[in-house]
């Protein structure tokens, strides 16, 4: 069989300039998808190649939404190699803490909201002294493991200017700070995205946003805000030991305690009268206490003071 | 992106999510009938084209895959160019129309567009609709980027009715949801060719099927052939020393990763072009295949007798990269060895999908927990259930499984109440016949139809039972209260899933219904069609004790607050997150949750 088969020479990548890698990243519904857009035409008035690439389904649902947004005279890879963006730039705290090995290690500049959304899932321990589990880590802390990083409390900076809803834009005006692209030219873009009546603010928010990059990028104090912390709570640590006296005669095996308990460890046993059946679960809030009509139940929770003794 | 821009002059320039250019494509190849069934990476294709004019096309949303597959063979039979379009395992529900459809052939243009989902983004497996396209006889072509994915549509019209074949058109998550430019030309729709008037070819009686089938044979022949030397196949010169067979985004990973590659693209999965295959076999010191997910040209090129490798050095199972791409040339010797990603010792925190504040399934499956019932789930939003705090799911198989599992766990002697609950969009899915089944045979389970009032999952689409159509006009609507009458059940009952009692009581007496009984849970989605938003709840912190019972909902509007009770966070709630349906008030044994608003 012969073929002839289109043939092409090797194209010319070899002197083409390497492409510009920006993240953004954050949670379902927070706007990462009108940032990326924003990027995506900035780049394509400059008259580069394009790439934006999302992945949807989850996104509603509070899950994880990042957006790959790539530029330069000839894009490949719709997506970005961990160690390769150039830019991240997170629209939640923990979100910008995920996508870190993304960054360029040498000359990557990170950019996050200080902004925290704590997931159900942070909350889920019921152990006394359990913290949240939600990321520990200070901007200090980052700012000091990144080669050029930011963090700014976008809300407040909106919400001084009157409309809380324009944080992403300061977020994109700080963001424009590090891209070397006209000012005009992301205003022009702006006004493609924000509806008519919302320009004047959006404008000022996004001039806010620049003008805290710009003082920011000549003195690097200004980067972070020293007052915020890691924020968690540290709950009392004591020991607790508790008992449950379930009073089998009084009990008539109605199974109030058992479907309402938040722990789920009750259960009725073989004569149907209440028994604990998973007392390491058992965080003795009380709750089957109050609800049992027959005033079966009485719960005792022990403070146990460590003591530290010396030799 | 800007919708009222498409329709434009030719040779505009557009930025285009891969999704919209494969609606433009078809668009300018003249469809006139669209259908399809949503599912996540497809979905946005035939909404897409619902933004074309009704005068340029008919486009629906079908009850299911198959339904739509069988739509547009109607149409294509009777002369005009008709596309359905569905995820990966909708090609499974879709199947048997098109083995047939393979034999029979297209008259006009008949295309699928198929959407893998490498990576299970949002899926319950990953597989190869290329596989699929081999097994059918049907060509498949591989679009890279967007601008491919608009002409490579185009042109599967075209190869559809030069060589009387059903033609797909193979996108993936990434290639789907992929904003690129687009070169975009000019709708050209062609004349209907009139009803193919061929009883011995559009009537598969086995005389004719047999006649038909060595047809598809010589089709694939001729396909091959053709393909040699179309614009498919593009071989582009490099290093000698090796070189790359690849296609579809895989090609994209290649060329960011080693452009001074040899590198022979295919546009086309199946059938393969086998002189081109070999000259450049014969070019090159070694051979290899890149491509995502199931060897599939890599089998087709050995059975050449080609010593090609692929597999050995490229995950078989995953999304691909370019990442992955490079570790795999370091590992076949052919590239630096990528260096060690440098670690900043943050461990990422975890942050999975939940239902939304104030979800009616919320409500349905927190009942159906303290029910301890063995429960058959289905495809939805609401397979969230599955794991913490609701945990309320022992099985997820496939779109419309629930009910006929149910049946087979009651049939296996579970001794547990034994529930199927399935979505509204699934019901009419794939849920009837199972439903009917159930009743037929007697079984003795509980069905809990979880009507939202939409299609969630994919981001609210109109179905049979919400009263509108695809274009938003008024439709009829589905009765499933009278459908599950109107198929023998006895027992049916419609509770509001906002009312945790009433539907946990109603749950408990369904169970023991000797037979199906059918709890019908009504409230719609709080996303779609309208955003529902109400006053918000708060917890008064002086009377929280710190129990936790509501954050068994798993509801995210309601988190810990800083104050503590016995070592314990008390629980507050985000204002902005909470939408006000007061199933935590109902749980809290404290009372301690109340309206901000009080009426």
């Amino acid at each position: 069989m012969s073929a002839a088969p289109n043939i092409e020479t090797a194209p010319s990548t070899v002197a083409a300039a390497r492409a510009t890698n920006v993240m953004v990243v954050g949670v379902g519904g927070q706007g990462v998808l009108m940032i990326s857009k924003a990027l995506a035409l900035i780049g394509q008035k400059q008259g580069l190649q394009v790439k934006q690439s999302e992945v949807h389904g989850m996104a509603k649902r509070g899950g994880v939404v990042f957006s790959h947004v790539r530029f330069g005279a000839e894009v490949w890879s719709p997506t970005i190699c961990k160690g390769e963006a150039d830019v991240l730039i997170a629209l939640e705290w923990a979100e910008g803490l995920r996508w870190l090995e993304y960054l360029r290690p040498d000359t990557g500049v990170f950019i996050a909201d200080t902004r925290r959304i704590v997931p159900p899932f942070a909350c889920r321990s019921r152990r006394r002294g359990a913290t949240m589990a939600y990321a520990r880590e200070t901007p200090a802390e980052v700012i000091d493991k990144v080669s050029e990083g930011y963090a700014l409390d976008a809300a407040a900076i909106a919400t001084g200017l009157g409309e809380p809803r324009a944080a992403n834009t300061v977020l994109l005006g700080v963001l424009s700070a590090s891209m070397g692209v006209p000012v005009a030219e992301w205003l022009a873009v702006l006004e493609m995205l924000v509806p008519p009546k919302s320009r004047a603010i959006n404008h000022k928010a996004f001039e806010a946003g620049r003008a805290w990059a710009e003082a920011a990028h000549d003195d690097a104090s200004l980067r972070f805000d020293a007052g915020i912390t890691g924020d968690v709570t540290h709950a009392d640590m004591a020991e607790v030991s508790v008992r449950l006296d379930i009073n089998a005669a009084w009990c008539k095996g109605c199974d109030i305690c058992v479907k309402l308990c938040p722990e789920r460890c009750l259960a009725l046993n073989d004569h149907q009268v209440a028994y604990l059946k998973a007392p390491q679960a058992c965080t003795g809030c009380h709750v089957c206490e109050w609800l049992c009509p027959d005033f079966a139940i009485e719960v005792h929770t022990t403070h146990q003071v460590s003591m530290t003794v010396s030799e | 992106m800007n919708v009222e821009a498409w329709p434009k002059a030719a040779a505009d320039v557009l930025p285009l999510m891969g999704n919209e250019a494969i609606a433009r494509g078809a668009w300018e190849a003249g469809v006139k009938v669209a259908a399809a069934y949503p599912g996540t990476p497809s979905t946005e294709i035939l909404e897409s084209l619902s933004q074309y004019p009704a005068s340029d096309l008919y486009a629906e949303w079908s009850t299911n895959e198959k339904v739509a597959l069988d739509v547009v063979i109607g149409a294509a039979l009777s002369g005009v160019r008709a596309i359905a379009c569905m995820k990966h395992v909708g090609l499974n529900v879709a199947s048997d129309s098109l083995m047939s459809m393979s034999y029979i052939g297209a008259h006009a243009g008949l295309v699928l567009i198929v959407c893998d989902d490498p990576g299970i983004h949002s899926s319950q497996n990953e597989q190869d609709t290329r596989l699929f396209a081999r097994f059918a006889g049907v060509p498949v072509l591989e679009p890279s980027d967007a601008q491919e994915a608009y002409e490579f549509t185009r042109l599967a019209f075209d190869l559809s009715e030069q060589f009387d074949t059903p033609v797909i058109v193979r996108s993936t998550t990434r290639l789907s949801h992929t904003r690129s430019v687009v070169r975009v030309g000019d709708r050209v729709a062609p004349p209907s060719k009139g009803f193919v008037n061929a009883p011995g070819k559009t009537v598969t009686i086995p005389a004719n099927a047999r006649r038909l089938h060595p047809k598809l044979i010589e089709r694939e022949a001729k396909l091959a052939a053709w393909f040699e030397t179309s614009p498919l196949t593009r071989w582009e010169k490099g290093d000698k020393t090796f070189g790359i067979v690849t296609g579809s985004t895989s090609y994209l990973y290649v060329k960011e990763i080693a452009p001074h590659a040899s590198i022979l693209k295919l546009g086309m999965a199946y059938p393969l072009p086998e002189g081109a295959l070999r000259t450049f076999a014969a070019s090159v010191d070694r051979l290899l295949v890149v491509e995502e997910l199931e060897p599939a040209l890599e089998a087709q090129i050995r059975a050449l007798g080609l010593h090609a490798e692929g597999k050995a050095f490229f995950p078989r199972a995953g999304e691909l990269s370019p990442e992955l791409v490079r570790a795999g040339l370091a590992a076949a010797g052919l590239a630096e060895a990528p260096p060690a990603p440098v670690s900043i010792g943050i461990e990422p925190m975890a942050r999975p999908p939940v239902l939304c504040a104030g979800c009616p399934h919320t409500g349905a499956f927190f009942a159906l927990r303290g029910l301890e019932a063995r429960v058959a789930g289905d495809i939805g939003c609401y397979t969230l259930a599955a794991v913490e705090p609701l945990r309320s799911i022992d099985t997820t198989i496939c779109m419309g499984a629930s009910i006929g599992n149910a049946v087979g766990m009651a049939a296996a002697g579970e001794k547990k109440p034994i529930v199927a609950t399935i979505g509204d969009s699934t019901f009419l899915h794939s849920g009837i016949p199972p439903l009917i089944n159930a009743v037929y045979n007697k079984a003795n389970i509980t069905v809990v139809i979880l009507d939202n009032s939409i299609t969630a999952m994919t981001g609210g689409q109109d179905h049979p039972g919400t009263g509108r159509g695809l274009r938003g006009d008024p439709a009829p609507k589905a009765d499933y209260e009278a459908i599950c009458r109107a198929v023998g059940v006895s027992w049916v009952r419609r509770v509001d899933p906002y009312d945790v009692g009433h539907m946990y009581q109603t749950l408990r007496e369904a169970v023991v219904h000797k037979g199906v009984s059918v709890v019908i849970s009504e409230r719609p989605c709080v996303l779609d069609p309208v955003k529902i938003k109400g006053n918000p709840l708060a917890v008064s912190q002086e009377r929280c004790v710190a129990c936790q019972s509501c954050m068994n909902l798993g509801c995210p509007a309601l988190i810990w607050s800083d104050a503590l009770h016995e070592g314990r966070h008390k629980v507050a709630i985000d204002a902005a997150a909470c939408i006000g349906c007061t199933l935590c008030a109902q749980v809290c044994p404290t009372d301690c949750i109340q309206p901000t608003v009080l009426a």
